[in-house]
């Protein structure tokens, strides 16, 4: 395709979607005001399912299968960088050298990592109570570990992280979540119905399904962020690609 | 009350996200994708969804300007080399 049909297809394209999404939001209620007909109803099934996070119930129950088609997708990015990414014919494996480090970065390093992870583990396992949930603390907890590669080096986070065991839990952890709907089907009802034991609301167990779908994301977010960024490093930190010339 | 500060939020957010489209410079852009990130984390804590603006922190802030940087990194690496090499040869 030329580069000028290219341009054309695109601003037809964006035409369109300019005249459907201005026709769209012409029929919306005013911005600020106090009825929001949506969550009016999102909130009311919120509170009959004893979920204190209205935005998880959303997720994990009252649209429990948009959420596994995301996490599929996920899953499938994973997927497909690994099999991008893998290591090639022409690609050695090389030890990555040990890094100069300031101390104050050390230190920064040390003290900051244990809270971080502490942070991720809050924010998935509060995820039926407070804002967050299994993505939010997933990429935190992936994040956090990837502070030992910025305080101390390479060697240090591939020590942290074992790479087979993430790549298995986060295969694990998204089957799960389409296995835990099967429950629904079991008691008889739909596919991810909420049907566990709803709870006292805003307790750590209450919301029925919502906890158990939220941490099966939380594994699957946080060992897929890991796998997906681990191989990103191999290409700029293990490998050592293209012919004879691989000496650094 | 509320309108006061949301307007100038997206105000800000509408030249950030300019800057970022504007820039030519790959790693400068994942800078400025990780300020955009930040913006819009904010204004989604204004418009009161802690939740959106978590996911917004850690995926446009850390995550994607992450993959652009390391990405550069590999190819600027491997271009390197292969200069390199072309020197050898000739």
């Amino acid at each position: 395709m030329t580069r000028r049909a290219r341009t054309r297809l695109f601003l037809a394209a964006a035409a369109v979607i300019a005249a459907v999404f201005a026709l769209a939001c012409l029929r919306l209620p005013p911005f600020g005001t106090q009825t929001h007909p949506y969550a009016d109803r999102a909130v009311e099934a919120t509170m009959r399912q004893r979920t204190a996070n209205t935005v998880s119930s959303v997720n994990f129950d009252q649209r429990a299968f948009d959420t596994l088609g995301e996490e599929t997708i996920l899953f499938a990015a994973v997927l497909g960088a690994v099999g991008l990414l893998r290591r090639t014919a022409d690609e050695r494996r090389t030890r990555p050298r040990p890094v100069a480090v300031l101390p104050s970065t050390r230190l920064f390093g040390a003290v900051m990592l244990p809270i971080t992870l502490l942070t991720g583990v809050y924010i998935v396992g509060h995820g039926q109570l407070s804002p967050g949930g299994g993505f939010q603390g997933g990429v935190i907890l992936a994040t956090g570990v990837h502070l030992s590669y910025l305080a101390a080096d390479y060697r240090v986070l591939d020590r942290l992280r074992h790479r087979e065991a993430l790549d298995r839990a986060d295969a694990l952890a998204a089957g799960t979540f389409a296995a835990l709907g099967l429950i629904g089907l079991g008691a008889g009802a739909a596919y991810l119905q909420n049907v566990l034991h709803l709870g006292t609301f805003n307790q750590l167990v209450s919301g029925g399904l919502v906890p158990y779908i939220n941490a099966a994301v939380g594994v699957e977010v946080a060992t897929g962020v890991i796998v997906i960024l681990a191989h990103f490093l191999d290409q700029t930190e293990e490998f050592a690609g293209g012919g004879k010339g691989g000496s650094r | 009350m509320n309108e006061l500060v949301i307007l100038p939020v997206l105000l800000l957010l509408a030249a950030v996200a300019t800057m970022a489209a504007l820039a030519r410079d790959p790693a400068r852009q994942a800078v400025v994708l990780a300020v955009l990130g930040m913006v819009l984390a904010l204004l989604f804590t204004l418009l009161q969804a802690p939740d959106v603006a978590l996911s917004q922190l850690a995926v446009g802030t850390a995550v994607t300007p992450l993959l652009i940087l390391l990405t550069l990194r590999a190819v600027r690496r491997d271009r390197r080399r292969k200069q390199a090499e072309d020197r050898r040869k000739s």
